[in-house]
Formats: structure tokens, C-alpha cells, sequence
């Protein structure tokens, strides 16, 4: 059974609401944290070891000690809810189901930053949350602990969830503060960071959802019982959004010191590959992360069973690693074609890349079509070539990482199932009717797991 | 044709409240939640008169209004149908059967991608993740998803549209 701190209450019964929350234990901790200094909480988050939930997994409390303090300057606490990885759809579940809990950590976040006034930023499809969120502050606040001088402390907090309009790159955390402000969301060359120049040129935080929620299980145990979860530098549990190929496909939260076999096989999790079928590849960490076949998912190029933890999808590095990112967790059976899902994310991303940088803008366009080529039987040998020289010359030479992201998965994608491509290219008529299939890179270890 | 295009009284109502939630002078943040209400209200996209209209009420330039809508896929850029089908095919849907489901609404509304039918009901606009990757294959219908679905259920959908028995918000 793996640990549960933010989906423990998710079964009860109108959790939703104020006051079936409250009688779970909802809100206790602001109330302990409000009594405390907020170096004193910021001191609790960095002794937590959480890292950011959004993808990049950078310790939370080390980037709020970078927030700037400017005399007279107002500070603010923008949460992230963009959510537009494909694979990923955690936050949607924690804002849809247990919205306290977001508001709970952003009091209590704002309250360590010095933010009088905070955003929810949340993308503009998911349009019938606002609501559910607007309730659950309305009622946050008719029980004192929004608003005006917040348990009597002094401390003053409005929250205000404001919509998007559909652009994945006002996920990247400058794109955001750009559309807050009612612009297009083109990312800002950085630095300055947001920490200094932030939402309308104010120091400002962005955190993700999950990483905002994460502080009300930290403040409630301390951060040193929160760290004592989970192995080494992946501290506290994790939400996992599992889809594709799978038989449960849903959001878990997990600690982080079960395997990747345990996560897709066991019937706690994801409940193993739908008839009888085999694994062939899966992305671990939404669509940006590097695609894995199956043997070197399961286990690590030394041959060591591979966990769900930042280290250990990390291990082996992208040559034969891959990444936690934001825990969409994305399976693909024998039955896939990986040139097919490859083409599928390239249009993606040239679909969203806001088109300040000419190798991004360029370059995912250029990628999408010699996939389309490819997959559609009309490639040749040279196009697989370009398509790796063309995602090379994408990769760091961009504003934001879209770029890298748009590059990642074309080159693991050939890194990896290189014999893939090559089949399209050598039968341009059978690959039409017929999958490629299973090849060297089929699960080792199905037999004996999958029932 | 622009002396028509104002905002019901409650919807000003709703507006001035969403610029309060901004600091003195930086009321231009609250041009996409403006921009979303006036989609809504006048007709389902943004006109150049409905964007002149939202330029003149946060005091900013025509121009700081076109390059936002034009840059955000959830604002309509001219006429769409009544109930806009959008149908997610990224990755993760494409996996669960996304492509048959689009098919599915090109054969039976006789319709291409990005097209209207000629009754104006219907608009098929293929989306990309729509952060509902665990129950593909799915599609959007205003401000609700539906998910899981099959083609008896999309068949349903139109069905419940063609009757004005959906919900649209
Ligand atoms: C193209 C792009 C899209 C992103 N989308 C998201 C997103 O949807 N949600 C999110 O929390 N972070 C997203 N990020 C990461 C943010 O820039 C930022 O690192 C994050 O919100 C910080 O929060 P955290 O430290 O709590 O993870 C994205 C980054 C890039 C480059
Ligand atoms: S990398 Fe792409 S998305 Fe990012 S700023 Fe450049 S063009 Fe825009
Ligand atoms: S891939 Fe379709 S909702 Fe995510």
C-alpha cells in the first residue's frame, strides 16, 4: 500500500465542500502555520526536500528563498493550472475533487512569500473548474480564513482564478505571466526570473498545483516526516495521470519506491496491458520526456529494476533514461505504431509553439511533415537523417525549453526505434496495412507478471 | 452595426468585477476572461466591432486586443456551428481510437475538419491534449467533455444536440 497524503480524503463524500473537509482535518494547517513565522514555514518546505511537481522538479523552497523583498514592493503567488502536457491530467483531478486542498497550500504559500494577492492560472478548456474553485474560495472565506486579517494574524489574502484561452506554452512559467497580463504568451528571455520580475514586474513565484498542494501535508507533519518518505532526493508521493494502453487508466498518488513494473502490472495501479497484449514502449513523464522501450523501462541498463523516482527514470541519462517530468504516464502496447504516436506529438508541438524562436518555429513544422512523409510510407532513408539533424539543431538554441521539448521525443523516438523508421521506408505498402510490432526491445519480464 | 454590440447589463455587471481583480492600472489583465464573456455573448466568436468594443471598455488599443485572440485557439476567429465538436487526437487519444471517432463525425455530418455544416449546426474542430488523456477517447462540447467515448455514444450526442437537449454551460 503506498502512502497517501493528497488523495487520502478523495473517496469521501462531498470532500469538495468546506465543511466535510474541515471535519477531515482540512485547514489545520494553516492554522498551525499562521502561528509560526513564515521563515519558519519556508524553513519546513526546504527541510521537505518537495520538488516542483510542473516538470522540472526544482526544490520549492530553494526558489522561494530567491524571491526578491524590494521595500514597498507587492508580492504575488501564481499556481499554475496550464496543464497542457499530453499524458498529464493530475492537476484537473486535485482542482476538480479536493479544491481545499489547492486554496489550503496557497494560503498557506502565499502567506510565506508575502503575497496579499494570488492567481490561480488555469487553462482555459478546463472551463467548468473556475466554479469549483470560486465556491471553495467563497467558502474558504466565509470561514475567516480568506480575506481581511485572516485568524485574527493580520494577514490579508484575496485569491482570484483567472482563465486561459488555450496555448500550451502559457504553461512555461513567463508565458504565463505575459497572458496574466493580457498579452499573447510569448516567454520572456531570461533572466531577469520571475522571482525578481515577475506579474507586472513584481517578484513573483510560479508553482505548479500539486507542488502548492503538497505544502499542507509538509506544514501538517513537519518537513523532516514529510522527507522520511520516498528515497533519496524524491521526498513525499507523487501524482501519476496513467493512460494509454493500460486497463485502469487514472490518476494515483504513489511514494516514490515502487517499481515501474509494479505501477503497470499490479492490480493497485494501473491493472497491466488490456488483452493479453505486451508492452512495447512507454513515455513516463508527459509527452516532452524521452520515449523508453520496454526493456530499458522495466529496468535500467545495469540490468536494476527501475523505480518511479526522479533518479531512477532519470538513470542512464537520455541515452538509455528517460525522465519523471510531470507524471503523464503514457503506455504503448504491441499493437503501436511509435512513428504514428512521434507524428502525432511533432504536430502537437508545432501546433503550439508560440514562433518568436525560427528554429522552434521552423523546426517542429519541418519535423512534422518528414514524419507525416514517414508514417505515410513516402520516406526515404535521408529523411530520417534530416529528421535527427533537424531536432539537434532545435535543442538549446531556443527562448524556452518548447524547443528542447519539441526535440526530445523525435530523438528518442529515433534513438530508440530507429528499425521502425527504416521499416516504413523499406515497405511503403505493407507498413500502410500492417504494424511493425515487437521487436529486440519487447518487455523481458511480461511472462511472469502479467496474468 | 457596432451601436448594437454592447454588453447586457449583468454581464457589466459581471465585467467590472473581474477588472477589480487587478491592481490599479492593470485592468488590461482582464482581457482573456473579457474576451471568453464576449465569445459567449455575441455569438459564438470575436468580430472586429465585439473586439473594438472590449478595446473601448479597458481603454486599450483595437490592435492589443486582435494580436491576443488571434493568438489563443479558444477564440473564434469567424462564424462557428451552434455545438462545436472537438474531438482531441494527440498521443494518448490516438492510442484509444481518437481517429475512428473523428471518421465517425467527417462521414455521418458529411463535414471535412474546421468545416460547418450547412445547417450551421455543427462545427468539427479536431483539438489537440485536452488533459483528459485517461478517458479517451474524448471530445469537447462547449464547457464540458465527454469521454470514454464509443460511436453509439457520439452517435447520442449529436442526437441530444439536434433535439437542443445538451448542455452547453
Ligand atoms: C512549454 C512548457 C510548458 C509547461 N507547462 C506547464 C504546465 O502546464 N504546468 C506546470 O505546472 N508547469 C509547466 N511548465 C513548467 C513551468 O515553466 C514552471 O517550471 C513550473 O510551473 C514551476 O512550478 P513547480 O516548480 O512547482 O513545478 C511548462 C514549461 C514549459 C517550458
Ligand atoms: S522555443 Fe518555441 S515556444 Fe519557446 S519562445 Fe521560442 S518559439 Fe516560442
Ligand atoms: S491526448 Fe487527448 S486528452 Fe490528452
Amino acid at each position: 500500500m503506498s502512502k497517501k497524503l493528497l488523495l487520502k480524503d478523495a473517496h469521501i463524500e462531498g470532500i469538495r465542500y468546506f465543511d466535510v473537509y474541515r471535519k477531515q482535518g482540512g485547514y489545520n494547517a494553516v492554522e498551525k502555520a499562521l502561528k509560526m513565522s513564515p521563515d519558519e514555514v519556508l524553513e519546513e518546505v526546504k527541510t521537505s526536500g518537495l520538488r516542483g511537481r510542473g516538470g522540472a522538479g526544482f526544490p520549492t523552497g530553494l526558489k522561494w528563498s530567491f524571491l526578491a523583498k524590494p521595500e514597498g514592493v507587492p508580492r504575488h503567488l501564481v499556481v499554475n493550472a496550464d496543464e497542457s502536457e499530453p499524458g498529464t491530467f493530475k492537476d484537473r483531478y486535485l482542482m476538480e475533487f479536493i479544491p481545499h486542498l489547492l486554496i489550503e497550500g496557497m494560503i498557506i504559500s502565499s502567506y510565506t512569500l508575502g503575497s496579499n494577492l494570488s492567481y490561480i492560472y488555469i487553462r482555459g478548456e478546463y472551463s467548468w473548474i473556475p466554479d469549483i474553485l470560486e465556491e471553495a474560495i467563497e467558502e474558504a472565506k466565509k470561514n475567516g480564513f480568506l480575506g481581511k486579517n485572516i485568524l485574527g494574524t493580520g494577514f490579508d489574502l484575496e485569491i482570484y482564478v483567472q482563465r486561459g484561452a488555450g496555448a500550451y506554452i502559457c504553461g512555461e512559467e513567463t508565458a504565463l505571466l505575459e497572458s496574466l497580463e493580457g498579452k499573447r504568451g510569448n516567454p520572456r528571455i531570461k533572466p531577469p526570473f520571475p522571482a525578481v520580475k515577475g506579474l507586472w514586474g513584481r517578484p513573483t513565484v510560479v508553482n505548479n498545483v500539486e507542488s502548492i498542494a503538497a505544502v499542507v501535508p509538509i506544514i501538517n507533519l513537519t518537513g523532516a516526516e514529510y522527507a522520511k518518505i520516498g528515497v533519496g532526493r524524491s521526498t513525499g508521493t507523487k501524482l501519476i495521470s496513467a493512460c494509454g494502453n493500460i486497463n485502469k487508466p487514472g490518476v494515483y498518488e504513489i511514494d516514490m519506491t515502487i517499481t515501474v513494473e509494479e505501477f503497470i502490472y499490479s492490480d493497485e495501479y494501473c491493472g497491466g496491458i488490456p488483452n493479453g497484449k505486451r508492452l512495447k514502449a512507454c513515455i513516463p513523464g508527459g509527452s516532452s520526456v524521452p520515449i523508453v522501450p520496454a526493456n530499458l523501462l522495466l529496468k535500467t541498463i545495469a540490468g536494476e529494476p527501475r523505480y518511479m523516482n526522479y533518479e531512477s527514470l532519470a538513470d542512464g541519462g537520455f541515452a538509455t533514461g528517460t525522465m519523471m517530468g510531470s507524471g503523464g504516464f503514457i503506455v504503448l502496447d504491441e499493437d503501436q505504431s511509435v512513428v504514428e504516436h512521434t507524428l502525432t506529438l511533432a504536430r502537437f508541438y508545432a501546433h503550439e509553439s508560440c514562433g518568436q524562436c525560427t528554429p522552434c518555429r521552423e523546426g517542429t513544422g519541418w519535423m512534422y511533415r518528414i514524419l507525416k512523409k514517414i508514417y505515410s510510407g513516402k520516406g526515404t532513408m535521408a529523411d530520417i537523417d534530416l529528421l535527427w539533424d533537424v531536432q539537434r539543431k532545435i535543442e538549446g538554441n531556443t527562448i524556452c525549453p518548447l524547443g528542447d521539448a519539441a526535440a526530445w521525443p523525435v530523438a528518442a523516438a529515433i534513438r530508440h526505434f530507429r528499425d521502425e523508421f527504416e521499416w516504413y521506408v523499406k515497405n511503403p505498402e505493407l507498413s500502410q496495412t500492417q504494424n511493425y510490432g515487437l521487436a529486440h526491445y519487447a518487455d523481458p519480464i511480461v511472462s511472469t507478471t502479467q496474468n | 452595426m457596432s451601436e448594437n454590440i454592447v454588453f447586457k447589463t449583468e454581464t457589466l455587471e459581471q465585467v467590472n468585477k473581474i477588472i477589480a481583480r487587478y491592481p490599479e492600472g492593470k485592468q488590461k489583465s482582464a482581457l482573456i476572461p473579457i474576451l471568453h464573456i464576449a465569445q459567449k455573448e455575441f455569438g459564438g466568436w470575436l468580430s472586429v466591432p465585439v473586439m473594438d468594443y472590449v478595446a473601448s471598455i479597458l481603454s486599450i488599443k483595437p490592435i492589443e486586443v486582435y494580436e491576443v485572440a488571434s493568438f489563443y485557439t479558444m477564440f473564434n476567429m469567424k462564424p462557428v456551428g451552434k455545438y462545436v465538436l472537438e474531438v482531441c487526437r494527440t498521443g494518448p487519444c490516438m492510442v484509444c481510437g481518437s481517429e475512428k471517432i473523428l471518421n465517425h463525425i467527417r462521414t455521418k455530418l458529411n463535414i471535412k475538419d474546421g468545416e460547418t455544416t450547412e445547417d450551421g449546426l455543427f462545427t468539427l474542430k479536431p483539438a489537440e491534449c485536452l488533459g483528459a488523456c485517461g478517458y479517451a477517447p474524448m471530445l469537447q462540447l462547449g464547457k464540458f467533455y465527454h469521454e470514454n467515448l464509443t460511436i453509439e455514444k457520439v452517435d447520442e450526442i449529436i442526437d441530444l444536440c439536434r433535439q437542443g437537449a445538451i448542455a452547453l454551460d
